[in-house]
């Protein structure tokens, strides 16, 4: 081996900088054993480094005693050896803005759900309405029907069976007729509905001669719930009638559509 | 012989023999340290640091990888380099070449404030090309890869190897002359 030319190739230099491979390393590290004069490069070249980082230092202080050193070797085996400064959360403000988050979406839930508490009581109060309304007119028509079963079952009242004639055999109807107040109450759930553009007349009788007085006409029958009529009737009456005539009603009845008819009992 | 001997007992965990060895290298190794991170006092600190850890790791140097110095100087480099990544630096490279040796000693011209250590120094790198010290800086004390530092200085990788024995050649030059 030219030693001459390994040592001016730069690589010890090098060795020294600590810049080679570790086998390189190894081998620098061998010859330098094997050949005195690369053990003496290698010394004068680290004394050169040497004296450049002596150079370079600005000096040292009492800091760098050796028994400092050796105090702080101890002080660090007492002591836990990292000092971990973690890095400081600032949980203050997190957990501030976490809360005004949780406080807005509670703020939000609860205004929603008295929203809907609004919703859901404005038509708990339209049912309640709606429920009076109808206890209302319930009341009423009980206080109705029951007025008509009082003025019915007046001891003055006198009632007149209509049995079904030829064109309506099925048919039936009832008079009170309240002579006191000349009313003639017709109960006229027994008869069928009439067709369109027609309704029902109600005749006064007289026998001898006969001769019909009309006393009113079944208006709405169809809508009439009780199908109970209220009349006038002033008439010395001896029979009533209902025959089925064209809307509006007819001067004299119309005998072949006389659905019922009914004597008054003379007593 | 002796430094053998030396570090080998410094292995067996001989406190006077790492005594010794401290006494012969803290104050190179507060330079190499001081070279990294500029700051003096920093610069004990990490020195510090720095032969505790190679007291801890005694074992695991091996004279066959290295020279005991270059171990330490290796030690020195990552420690001080480590604590400039940890204080966030930007640009660590960039870092690490913008201050020179050259700068202080230019500084220390033109401002008149000739320490003895600048003194030292001015006289140790005397007659040095500009790029040889830059060179020296980059390939002993920052640890810059051989390819590391063409890239930086802007000279071709083959010669980066040549240049340095160059200068360092001078380097020992300057030192025998301090003997005459």
């Amino acid at each position: 081996m030219d030693i001459e030319k390994y040592i001016s190739s730069g690589i010890l230099e090098l060795y020294v900088a600590g810049l080679l491979t570790e086998a390189e390393n190894r081998e620098v590290s061998e010859y330098a054993k094997s050949h005195p004069e690369i053990e003496k490069e290698i010394r004068a070249i680290e004394a050169g480094v040497l004296a450049l980082s002596k150079a370079a230092s600005p000096g040292i202080t009492e800091k760098s005693r050796i028994e400092q050193l050796w105090a702080t070797m101890d002080e660090r085996e007492n002591k836990p050896v990292i000092k971990m400064e973690k890095p400081r959360t600032n949980w203050f403000a997190y957990t501030g803005w976490a809360a005004a988050l949780v406080l807005l979406a509670g703020l939000w839930w609860v205004y929603n759900q008295n929203q809907e508490l609004r919703t859901d009581m404005q038509t708990r109060v339209n049912e309640v309405q709606q429920l009076e309304s109808q206890i209302e007119a319930a009341r009423n028509s009980l206080v109705q029907t029951r007025e008509l079963f009082n003025q019915l079952r007046d001891k003055d009242v006198t009632i007149v069976p209509l049995s079904g004639q030829q064109v309506a055999p099925d048919a039936y109807a009832r008079a009170y007729w309240k002579k006191d107040t000349q009313e003639v109450y017709i109960d006229a759930q027994g008869l069928p509905e009439p067709p369109p553009g027609m309704v029902y007349q109600v005749w006064s009788l007289k026998l001898s001669p006969l001769t019909p007085t009309s006393i009113g006409l079944l208006e709405s029958f169809a809508t009439d719930d009780n199908k109970v009529f209220v009349l006038p009737n002033a008439n010395e009456t001896e029979a009533f009638g209902i025959t089925l005539e064209p809307a509006g009603g007819s001067e004299s009845p119309t005998l072949e559509q006389l659905y019922t008819l009914g004597a008054v009992a003379t007593s | 012989m002796e430094l053998d001997l030396l570090v080998q007992r410094f292995q067996e965990k001989d406190r006077r023999a790492f005594e010794k060895l401290y006494e012969m290298y803290h104050v190179n190794i507060h330079g190499v340290i001081h070279t990294i991170v500029r700051d003096r006092e920093l610069a004990e600190e990490l020195a510090q640091d720095v032969f505790i850890k190679i007291w801890n790791n005694a074992a695991s140097y091996n004279s066959s990888k290295g020279r005991f110095f270059t171990w330490i100087l290796n030690i020195a480099r990552n420690t001080a380099i480590d604590e400039l990544r940890s204080r966030n630096y930007k640009n660590l490279k960039k870092n690490l070449s913008a201050d020179y040796f050259v700068g202080i000693l230019e500084r220390a011209d033109s401002e008149d404030t000739e320490t003895p250590d600048t003194k030292g120094l001015k006289k140790l790198v005397n007659g040095l090309k500009e790029k040889c010290i830059e060179l020296l800086e980059l390939l002993y004390f920052k640890g810059f890869t051989q390819k590391d530092a063409s890239e930086e200085l802007k000279i071709p990788l083959g010669t980066v190897k040549t240049r340095n024995r160059n200068c360092i050649s001078k380097l020992r030059d300057n030192i025998d002359l301090e003997w005459i």
